[in-house]
C-alpha cells in the first residue's frame, strides 16, 4: 500500500472502482459542499473536488476536501500547475497530506483565458507530468524538487492523472500515458468517453504497452440532460469528440434526462467488460445529485467496505 | 526579431498632452522591419498627431527622425542636441531603445509609442508569430527545431495537452498545438523517441525568474587603453 486510501484498496482487492466529481462552490459557504457529500456518501470509493475547474475561481479544492472529510467522504484533490509554481505545490502538498487527504489528481490545468480572472499572469512552472514525477519523488524518497530531503516522514500520496484518447495527436496518447505512468501515476481517470470505438482503439494501444498492468485506468463519463449539452461539448469542449449518433439519440428521447442517465449506465456497462478498465469515474458537472441513480442502476452498490 | 505594435493613438496624445516640444524618435532596426517604427511609421504618427491637434486646438512642436539602432548609446548621442531641446521624447522604437534614451538622459521624459511584443518571426506579410521568451536554455534540439515554452500556451514540456483538438491549440484555434507539431516534426525524422522520456522540472534560473538578467563577456569588453582610445574617437 503506498498512502492507504479506500481508493487503492479497491483497486488493490481487485474491484471495479467508482470515484465522481464535486464542483466546489463559488463562494465561502461550506453548505453545498456539505449537501453533496451527506447525498454522495457511499455512492463512490472517493470524491474530486475539482481545482478552479475551468479557471473559474472557487472555493478551493483543499479546503473542499477538508469539508467532506467531515462527512466521512474519501477525497481526491486536483492540484492543477497553472496557478502554482513548486514552491506552492509541493506546500500545499503537505498541507492536504497533513490534514489526512491521500488521493492527488495531477493535471497540467484548464487555461485562464477559459475562466473568469482572464487577466491572471499564468505559471505554469510544472506541467502534469513534472508535477508527477516531482510528487512521487517526494513520496518515495521525500525529495522535493530544489534538492531538499525532507527529514520527517514523507507524505503518503496515491497519485493520479488525467489522459485524454481523444485529443489530437491521437497516436501519441497512449505513449503521453506511458510517461505518467513512468513518472509515477497510480492511477488515472479519462476525458469524458462518448466514442466508444475510439477508447478501444486507445485502450488497445495502452494494452499494447502493457500499461494496464501499470496503472489503474478508470473511464470518464459525463451524464447529459440535454442534446443542447451533447452539442455544446462536441463544438466548444476542446479535445472532446461527441458521436452524431449520441447527439440524435439525445435529441430524439422523449426524456433526455432520463436517456443520458441511460446512456452513461450503458457505458459503464461497457467499460465493465473492457480488459484494463478499473474502474469508472463520473462527472456530473452540476448534476451531482444523479450520481446515485447511475451507480445503482450500474450496479455498482452497495460500495465495497474494505479495511 | 522584437516585434512590437504602435500604440492607439489616443494614449500617445494623452501621454504627451502637457508637454509642448515633442520629439518622436524611431529606429531602423526590429520595429522598422515590422513596420510599427521606421521611418514611414515616425512620419505617419506625426501627422497624425497634427491633425489631431489642430482638430481639438491642442498647439506642440514636433520633430521627427530615425535612428540606425535606438538601443545603442552611440547612436543616440549623435542626436544628443535634438534630445536636450525636446520637452518629451515620444520613442517609436521597442522599449530597449525608449529605456536607452530615459536612461542616458535622466532629467527627459520619455514615453513609449509602441508596445514591444515579443520576439518573433514574420510568417507572412502583415503577420508575425511568436517564437521564443528567452528562457535562458534552449532545447529546441531535442524538439524538432520548434520552442515549447513559447508555442505552447502552457509552457508544457511534456506536452500536448488533453485540449490539442485537430493540432489546435485550446486558447486559440487559429493557432497550431505546438505538440502536435512537435509530434509530426520529429515523427518525420523518425525521432519520435525523444518524446518518450519524463522532462522533469525546468531549472528557471537562466530565464527572467532568476533575476533581471545581465550577461558579462570579460573577452569582449575593452580594456582602459581601448575605452580612452574609443572616447577620443567620439
Amino acid at each position: 500500500m503506498k498512502a492507504g486510501s479506500d481508493l487503492e484498496k479497491v483497486f488493490e482487492a481487485g474491484k471495479f472502482a467508482v470515484t465522481a466529481e464535486i464542483g466546489p462552490p463559488q463562494s465561502a459557504n461550506p453548505e453545498p459542499l456539505l449537501q453533496h457529500a451527506r447525498m454522495l456518501k457511499g455512492m463512490a470509493d472517493a470524491f474530486n473536488l475539482t481545482d478552479n475547474q475551468t479557471a473559474v475561481v472557487r472555493l478551493s479544492s483543499i479546503a473542499s476536501a477538508a469539508i467532506v472529510m467531515r462527512e466521512g467522504l474519501e477525497p481526491v484533490i486536483q492540484m492543477t500547475c497553472r496557478d502554482r509554481n513548486r514552491i506552492a505545490l509541493q506546500s500545499d502538498l503537505l498541507g492536504a497530506s497533513a490534514i489526512g487527504v491521500k488521493n492527488v489528481l495531477c493535471l497540467t490545468g484548464d487555461h485562464q483565458t477559459f475562466g473568469n480572472e482572464k487577466a491572471a499572469k499564468s505559471v505554469f512552472d510544472f506541467d502534469s507530468v513534472s508535477e508527477l514525477y516531482t510528487f512521487n519523488k517526494l513520496r518515495t524518497e521525500g525529495l522535493q524538487s530544489g534538492g531538499n530531503v525532507i527529514e520527517d516522514e514523507p507524505p503518503k500520496l496515491y497519485l493520479g492523472c488525467a489522459e485524454n484518447p481523444f485529443a489530437t495527436p491521437f497516436e501519441f496518447r497512449a505513449m503521453r500515458l506511458a510517461k505518467k505512468v513512468n513518472a509515477g501515476a497510480d492511477f488515472v481517470q479519462t476525458q469524458a468517453i462518448f466514442d466508444m470505438d475510439m477508447f478501444e482503439t486507445w485502450m488497445d494501444e495502452v494494452r499494447g504497452r502493457s500499461l494496464d498492468k501499470k496503472v489503474h485506468i478508470m473511464a470518464g463519463v459525463i451524464p447529459m440532460k440535454t442534446a443542447g449539452a451533447a452539442r455544446y461539448m462536441k463544438n466548444k469542449v476542446p479535445g472532446m469528440i461527441v458521436p452524431n449518433h449520441i447527439i440524435d439519440r439525445m435529441k430524439t428521447a422523449s426524456d433526455p434526462k432520463k436517456e443520458g442517465i441511460k446512456l452513461c449506465v450503458e457505458q459503464i456497462e461497457a467499460f465493465k467488460n473492457i480488459k484494463g478498465v478499473h474502474g469508472v469515474h463520473i462527472m456530473a458537472v452540476k448534476w451531482e445529485e444523479i450520481v446515485p441513480s447511475i451507480v445503482d442502476a450500474a450496479g455498482l452498490l452497495p460500495r465495497p467496505s474494505l479495511k | 526579431m522584437i516585434v512590437a505594435e504602435r500604440k492607439p493613438l489616443g494614449e500617445i496624445v494623452e501621454m504627451i498632452a502637457q508637454l509642448h516640444k515633442v520629439t518622436v524618435i524611431g529606429c531602423r532596426s526590429c520595429v522598422a522591419i515590422c513596420l510599427a517604427g521606421g521611418e514611414k511609421e515616425v512620419k505617419m504618427l506625426i501627422s497624425a498627431l497634427k491633425l489631431k491637434n489642430r482638430k481639438e486646438g491642442r498647439k506642440q512642436e514636433f520633430d521627427g527622425f530615425v535612428l540606425e539602432r535606438q538601443c545603442e548609446k552611440e547612436w543616440v548621442k549623435e542626436v544628443d542636441d535634438k534630445i536636450l531641446a525636446s520637452d518629451v521624447i515620444l520613442s517609436m522604437s521597442c522599449s530597449l531603445g525608449a529605456q536607452t534614451i530615459a536612461d542616458m538622459y535622466p532629467e527627459k521624459v520619455v514615453v513609449p509609442g509602441l508596445n514591444t511584443a515579443m520576439f518573433g518571426v514574420p510568417e507572412e506579410q502583415g503577420m508575425w508569430s511568436e517564437k521564443c521568451l528567452g528562457c535562458g536554455d534552449c532545447i529546441i534540439h531535442t524538439t524538432g527545431g520548434i520552442c515549447p515554452i513559447a508555442r505552447c500556451a502552457k509552457s508544457m514540456l511534456n506536452g500536448p495537452c488533453g485540449g490539442s483538438s485537430d493540432g489546435h491549440c485550446e486558447v486559440n484555434l487559429d493557432i497550431e498545438c505546438a505538440w502536435y507539431a512537435i509530434h509530426e516534426r520529429l515523427k518525420l525524422q523518425g525521432r519520435l523517441d525523444l518524446l518518450e522520456a519524463v522532462r522533469p522540472p525546468k531549472d528557471w534560473t537562466p530565464s527572467h525568474s532568476g533575476g533581471r538578467r545581465i550577461i558579462v563577456r570579460e573577452d569582449a569588453k575593452l580594456t582602459q587603453h581601448q575605452k580612452r582610445g574609443k572616447e577620443a574617437v567620439i
